[in-house]
């Protein structure tokens, strides 16, 4: 678990980052299919947490457990687990790795609850910054629309409740995103995010995101190559 | 009442001059006598009148049990594993320690962040790494570090336990095969660590090859000085000791 974060890699990194609605999910699964079925070298990373960190967060969030410092640290713990098991060794390996959220959603979401921003950033200061960073950027008021209007039962931790923003879980959620948004927004230069225009159809922006990659990503490197 | 400091970053939401209790922490490896001594010791403060509150690590409610069974298994990296006893030792310091300081306990902790960081650096982890995670954390009244011979501890771990144990021997970070050899050298790396910190972190050695009844003078003898030094403010000595 040494110096790995400057090391040189034969592969690639791309996340997408933004907020809940803002489409990112949808535009990298697209990414994800054209990269498969043009037959690259290609892995898709899921925000999946390994079992016992699972474990231990549902109980944490049952029981309302967590502190900003623990939730913070537990998920940091969740990353890692899935950095060094999974996205380390893909990069080492030579493949194209794609990650829907990254550690930016960390700093956004653990700097609202209250966390300092610096030691955010030597906490995960284990992982590499992503060689491309899509931001995908929509006016508070859009992001909230589409994930309100389906009236989604919206979750304790996700509406940002343990902040007693508001007692209205939707109107807690609204004050959350905000934040969360601002955070983001912060962190656009300091990172070098590549920022999308969202309110775009899903088909402009995927032609954007692919010719955003092909720019900055040798793709011919990772063309599969079959042993005979 | 000595004015509680963090390493460094502050923890949300705990106003430190409230914290009128004393934080003593005791290192040293297993089979060292920690847990003998804090039990003696904790008897010796409650006759005295001091409300005493024991702390250890992986003791957490919230990811205590997993840390148990991730310890089991050795199925997480060395990364995650230090992050998830980051978890349960901030779970703790938030939800034990510091409400005990609050309401004025004697808080005996069975081992701390020293502990954590210098398992994390002899696996790898970069030492600044490894303090900034932990710079939230409360400083000390006074750190107690038990030094033992390695001839002592081998004999006592035998004693107690009749074997090994797998993570004192530091079998996951392929030191060598045989578990002895393994423990040796874990040890020794184990207690490299402790010295390179012991300035910064201010500890104070105890020699813990003596009898039972020995250390245990030692550290009253100690733990005495702490809590008149935490009586009378006025003449309380600056420690020593630099803080990130």
């Amino acid at each position: 678990m040494t110096p790995e974060k400057d090391e040189k890699f034969p592969g690639k990194l791309i996340a997408v980052e933004g907020l809940d609605g803002s489409g990112k999910s949808t535009q990298i699964h697209l990414v994800h299919q054209w990269l498969q079925s043009t037959g690259y070298r290609v892995f898709f990373s899921e925000w999946n947490s390994s079992i016992l960190v699972r474990e231990a967060t549902r109980k944490g969030k049952k029981r309302q457990l967590l502190t900003p410092t623990t939730f913070s640290l537990i998920h940091a713990t969740d990353f890692a687990d899935r950095y060094e098991r999974q996205i380390l060794p893909l990069l080492r390996a030579g493949y194209l790795v794609l990650c829907d959220r990254y550690i930016f959603t960390a700093f956004a979401r653990d700097a609202v609850r209250g966390c300092d921003r610096a030691w955010l950033r030597k906490l995960y200061g284990f992982a590499r910054i992503p060689d491309l960073t899509l931001f995908f950027r929509l006016p508070l008021t859009v992001a909230l629309g589409r994930i309100l209007e389906g009236r989604p039962q919206l979750k304790y931790f996700e509406a940002g409740m343990d902040l007693e923003l508001n007692p209205d879980i939707t109107e807690s959620f609204r004050i959350f995103q905000g934040r969360v948004l601002g955070e983001y927004l912060t962190m656009v230069n300091e990172f070098g995010f590549t920022v999308l225009d969202a309110t775009q159809t899903v088909f402009q922006q995927q032609g954007i995101v692919r010719r955003l990659i092909q720019e900055r990503v040798d793709l011919g490197f990772f063309r599969k190559r079959y042993l005979q | 009442m000595s004015l509680k400091r963090t390493y460094g970053m502050a923890l949300a939401g705990v106003d430190l001059r409230k914290l009128s209790g004393t934080l003593i922490a005791i290192e040293g490896p297993d089979s060292s006598g920690r847990s003998t001594q804090i039990a003696l010791l904790t008897r010796w403060l409650e006759q005295r009148g001091h409300a005493v509150a024991q702390v250890e690590l992986r003791r957490s409610d919230l990811v205590g049990a997993e840390l148990e069974r991730a310890k089991q298994g050795n199925i997480l990296s060395p990364r995650t594993l230090s992050l998830f006893y980051a978890t349960d030792f901030y779970d703790q310091l938030e939800n034990r320690i510091v409400p005990a300081l609050r309401a004025g306990f004697v808080v005996l902790a069975d081992r701390y962040i020293y502990t954590l960081m210098a398992r994390a650096i002899v696996r790898g982890a970069e030492p600044e790494w490894a303090a900034s995670v932990y710079s939230m954390a409360i400083v000390p009244d006074a750190v107690f570090y038990m030094t033992i011979s390695l001839a002592t501890l081998v004999q006592r771990t035998f004693q107690t336990h009749s074997e090994l144990d797998y993570w004192e021997s530091g079998m996951d970070c392929g030191l060598s095969r045989d578990w002895f050899q393994s423990f040796v050298r874990y040890q020794r790396k184990i207690r490299s660590e402790f010295f390179k910190m012991q300035t910064k972190y201010a500890f104070e050695l105890v020699n813990a090859n003596r009898s039972i009844a020995a250390v245990d003078r030692d550290l009253r003898g100690r733990i005495q000085l702490v809590l008149d030094r935490a009586e009378k403010p006025e003449t309380r000595r600056v420690r020593r000791g630099r803080v990130n």
